[in-house]
């Protein structure tokens, strides 16, 4: 176990100087604040503890998952995250309190630290019916988080229920789940998809803001791009393989056992973008396509909706170098400018044959097979 | 007079469970469960591809992560008829016991314990005392009383910050509390350690299923490749990073886990005659050694055990269509032929009809329907399920593991058999369980070596991957054993896509309404009689329905018709 970060009392002792300079020092601030005597007392206590980063994290409709994959986290490991960095006043997973005693810890911190909490959010919110699908205390998720989110500095959307919806909005959608960054408006949100997300990114999004003072710069979408900057295709360890037009193509088949590319097992590495080819899971033992399955795009919006998921993807949207044959010029002429990608482009260019054969015969069996799925 | 109290949320479990319990005397005379969250996932289901659906069910639970994925292919592969290769079956014990030991340990430490150890008791425990206590108990190194005065005064730094995070407004100081400082301390000790272990237990569903939570799971048998002689495939390295998981996991719950139970039981003794509940139990069993199709086979064995009589087993048949129903007399649903009746899973219905109060609301009008769960029944009984049940029955049986474990606790408690059933015998036979699995898990990984040995490197049967290869129609069901409890899934295939699924979850069993018959499930029977010495701090309450180890997202069912509109929060 780490020691906790140090406070300014340590710190100035780290620097040689005593207790009895230390309290001069506390007088003279106190002096210089305005505050009478008794006021010292004070000044030595917050220099000798420091505040933590109060935390509210609230449960909607969810598994649970983002709660357990964040104590996974290696670096730093939780405890010293909940002992140290942050203040996690509300969980219902694993605060002491039940009940009324509960809920006045979730009133605390959202008088005390109005305007300066971090408001974290698991799971979606239902408004059917008037949000009777998911109740707590006696109060609608979407009451309770309405309160919370009025009060919090900032909201981290854990995972892709808060993110995007998950399963549960999967269609028919039957309790409309809803996210978070469809009910708020003028706030800073961080979204952290995934199902759930990987533990180290959910602890590295914290300690941004924490070590930084100021949230992760976030993409398009809202996700903080030193997690979600890159597909996993192009950070797979088992790319070459695909330039290669090496496929597994059923489980556990020879090409299986020598861990070939698993895009015509429906892989969906190529539409999706996560740390977790680079980082991967667990701190760094494996991720899913090194364990022999594909990636089922857990990261992204609606991921649910491109089933089957041991159908392979017929194209890709937007720029990538399955575009399609007709595409793949105006793709090369954009590739250019983004340098590593258009080296890929241009070695996957020779299989391209092969490839796309493959992909054309998929695509008209999805068409015929699917018909308005997608549009659900 | 009796008087209403209202615990809601009930913290550290998962998912969104409220009690209302009627006090009268300091006791606890009558009691209602109810679970306020419901997200529908079997109406989704329907007409997917039956090979996707452990991706979704698997998202039923985070907590008990991979056991509904293993659920619904084993009933994608009973419909199909698909065997499963040895290796395979191994992967999925594995996987099984792995889950077992990081759920015990972290209910035990971390959604638990704060029912029994009172954090705020462990400034006051003196350093050396407890490290003479720690190391009479056990083996485990860390117990200097430079260790425990190191983690008191970082403790006490905590505590003094004035921001108690999780522990703020805990039931600190209450009469219930009955540990010495030193065991407190303890404890704590133990909560952070456990913490930092739980995440490496679950590296070996990195290794098999590329990630945790929710690691992959494939029907027909496992994902992960086996191939000594390749980088891409499980090798030694992989496997012996598997065993070494392993031994260190057995050498903290025989070295932490287990002592740290026998020493704080003890001091709860009155706890053995409290919080027994309903008195069947059933278990569906699981860890084949010989193929799933092979009951008597598994480690775990399958049976019910009726008004606690040990001696007789009786067997149960998930497909006879009589023995399990589920029933909504008391459940925001509707059944298109009215509510008295129960219905089988494979003809089970989930049509919402929210009858509650409208939020915010103080009570639940416990007379009519008052949970979004369905109240399952075998042959009209109510059941309790999870690691007592199972416990129970391979007792009952006569496992030399399990009897020769539950014989030495109950010895060193000096408590009789019957002292089980009970709030204290459910979290006695949590840490059993994870002691005997430790072992097993062990044996699956010599087998898996030993196969390999032999040439056998088969992971995957794909005879029947493709649809073609499929019946009109098809009807299956999925058997586990989740770490809470009995957990099956029912699916009936049409035209190569799912025309039905139920999933009938411990939690459901545990914690659902009351019956037609105004039959009490577990949770709610358990509390009857539970003393309660302050209403305003229900720390029994919490401690008895704690010992189940509730998990509520698995046990909710729902459809309505989707909403329209998307309300904005005006935050400034």
């Amino acid at each position: 176990m780490t020691e906790h970060s140090p406070t300014m009392w340590e710190e100035i002792k780290g620097q040689g100087y005593s207790r009895r300079d230390f309290l001069k020092f506390c007088a003279w601030t106190a002096a210089f604040l305005g505050l009478e005597s008794s006021g010292i007392g004070k000044v030595v206590h917050a220099m000798e503890t420091k505040t933590r980063l109060p935390v509210i994290w609230l449960h909607g409709q969810e598994c649970t998952c983002c709660s357990e994959s964040f104590i996974r986290t290696s670096h730093p490991i939780v405890g010293d995250i909940i002992l140290d960095h942050i203040s996690l006043d509300y969980t219902e997973t694993l605060m002491a309190p039940s009940g009324h005693q509960a809920e006045k810890s979730l009133h605390d911190t959202m008088k005390k630290y109005k305007g300066e909490y971090i408001l974290c959010v698991e799971g979606s919110i239902p408004l059917g019916d008037d949000g009777v699908y998911c109740c707590i205390g006696g109060k609608t998720m979407l009451q309770v988080f309405e309160e919370a989110a009025s009060g919090a500095k900032a909201i981290i959307a854990w995972g892709n229920c808060a993110t995007y919806g998950c399963v549960q909005s999967a269609k028919p959608n039957p309790t409309d789940a809803t996210t978070v960054q469809k009910l708020v408006s003028g706030k800073p949100i961080i979204n952290v998809p995934g199902c759930p997300p990987i533990a180290e990114v959910m602890a590295g999004t914290i300690l941004h803001v924490l070590t930084f003072g100021r949230i992760p710069e976030l993409d398009g979408q809202g996700r903080p791009k030193a997690f979600y900057s890159r597909r996993v295709h192009d950070t797979c360890y088992r790319r070459p393989n695909y330039d290669a037009g090496l496929f597994v193509e059923t489980f556990d088949d020879e090409n299986a056992k020598k861990g070939y590319c698993l895009y015509k097992v429906g892989c969906r590495g190529p539409v999706t973008y996560n740390a977790c080819a680079i980082n991967k899971w667990n701190n760094g033992v494996s991720y899913p396509i090194q364990s022999g399955h594909g990636c089922l795009g857990c990261s992204e919006n609606d991921f649910w909706a491109h089933g089957p998921f041991y159908k392979h993807l017929a194209s890709f949207p937007g720029f990538g170098i399955e575009t399609t044959a007709d595409d793949i010029g105006i793709a090369l002429g954009a590739a250019t400018a983004v340098g590593i990608t258009a080296h890929a482009v241009s070695t996957n260019i020779k299989k391209r044959k092969e490839i796309n054969k493959e992909v054309e015969i998929s695509r008209i069996k999805n068409i015929e097979k699917e018909g308005g799925e997608k549009n659900g | 007079m009796a008087k209403r109290i209202v615990v809601d949320p009930i913290t550290r479990i998962e998912g969104h469970l409220r009690i209302e319990a009627e006090i009268e005397n300091g006791k606890i005379i009558d009691a209602y469960s109810s679970g306020t969250m419901v997200r529908g996932i079997e109406l989704i289901l329907q007409g997917r591809d039956p090979r996707d659906a452990w991706a979704f069910t698997e998202r039923v639970c985070g907590v008990c992560t991979t056991v509904h994925a293993l659920a619904s292919v084993r009933c994608v592969e009973n419909a199909l008829d698909i065997k499963i290769p040895p290796n395979a079956e191994l992967v999925r014990n594995l996987m099984f016991c792995a889950l077992y030991m990081q759920d015990h340990v972290v209910h035990f430490y971390h959604l638990h314990a704060l029912d029994w150890v009172d954090v705020v008791s462990a400034l006051k425990a003196d350093p050396k005392a407890t490290s003479e206590i720690a190391q009479s108990i056990s083996p485990w190194p860390k117990s200097s009383p430079k260790y425990f005065s190191g983690l008191q005064k970082r403790l006490t730094t905590f505590v003094e910050s004035g921001q108690l995070g999780i522990f703020a407004n805990g039931y600190w100081g209450h009469p219930a509390y009955k540990l010495p400082p030193e065991i407190n301390l303890i404890g704590v000790a133990h909560y952070l350690e456990a913490l930092e272990w739980q995440k490496e237990i679950v590296k070996i569903h990195a290794i098999l299923g590329g990630k945790n939570p929710h690691p992959n799971y494939l029907v027909g048998g496992a994902p992960v490749s086996i191939n000594i002689n390749e980088a891409n495939a499980l090798n030694m390295e992989r496997l012996a990073y598997i065993q070494q998981l392993l031994q260190n996991a057995k050498t903290f719950i025989d070295q932490v886990y287990i002592p740290d139970l026998l020493a704080v039981a003890p001091y709860y003794l009155d706890w053995a005659g409290i919080g027994g509940g309903v008195s069947n139990y059933l278990s569906y069993g699981d860890l084949p050694t010989n193929g799933y199709a092979d009951i008597s086979s598994f480690k775990l064995p399958r049976g019910i055990i009726l008004n606690r009589d040990l001696k007789n087993i009786v067997e149960i048949d998930p497909t006879d269509e009589e023995e399990i129903k589920e029933y909504i007399t008391h459940s925001y649903y509707d059944y298109s032929d009215g509510d008295k009746a129960g219905k089988h899973p494979w003809k089970g219905e989930t049509n919402l009809n929210y009858t509650g109060p409208k939020p915010p609301y103080d009570q639940l009008n416990v007379s009519s329907k008052y949970s979004w769960l369905k109240t399952p029944r075998w042959k009209n009984k109510a059941m309790e399920v999870g690691p007592l049940s199972r416990m129970l029955v391979a007792y009952a049986k006569g496992d030399e593991q399990v009897v020769e474990l539950t014989n030495a606790v109950l010895k060193k408690l000096n408590a009789p058999v019957g002292a089980l059933f009970s709030t204290l015998g459910r979290t006695a036979a949590r840490g059993i369980e994870s002691a005997v699995v430790a072992n097993w898990a062990l044996e699956f990984y010599d087998q898996l070596i030993a196969n390999i040995k032999n040439g056998d490197s088969r992971m995957a049967n794909m005879e029947k991957w493709e649809p073609e290869t499929w019946p009109a129609e098809a009807k299956g069901v999925g058997l586990t054993e989740a770490p809470r409890g009995a957990l099956a899934h029912w699916i009936v295939i049409k035209d190569k896509k799912i025309d039905n699924y139920q999933l009938v979850v411990p939690t459901t069993w545990n914690g659902s309404p009351r019956d037609a018959d105004g039959q009490r499930s577990a949770f709610e029977e358990s509390l009857i009689g539970t003393p309660v010495a302050d209403p305003e701090q229900p720390l029994e309450i919490i401690r008895t329905i704690h010992s189940f180890d509730p998990c509520l997202a698995c046990a909710v069912h729902l459809y309505d018709e989707k909403g329209t509109y998307v309300h904005k929060v005006e935050t400034f």
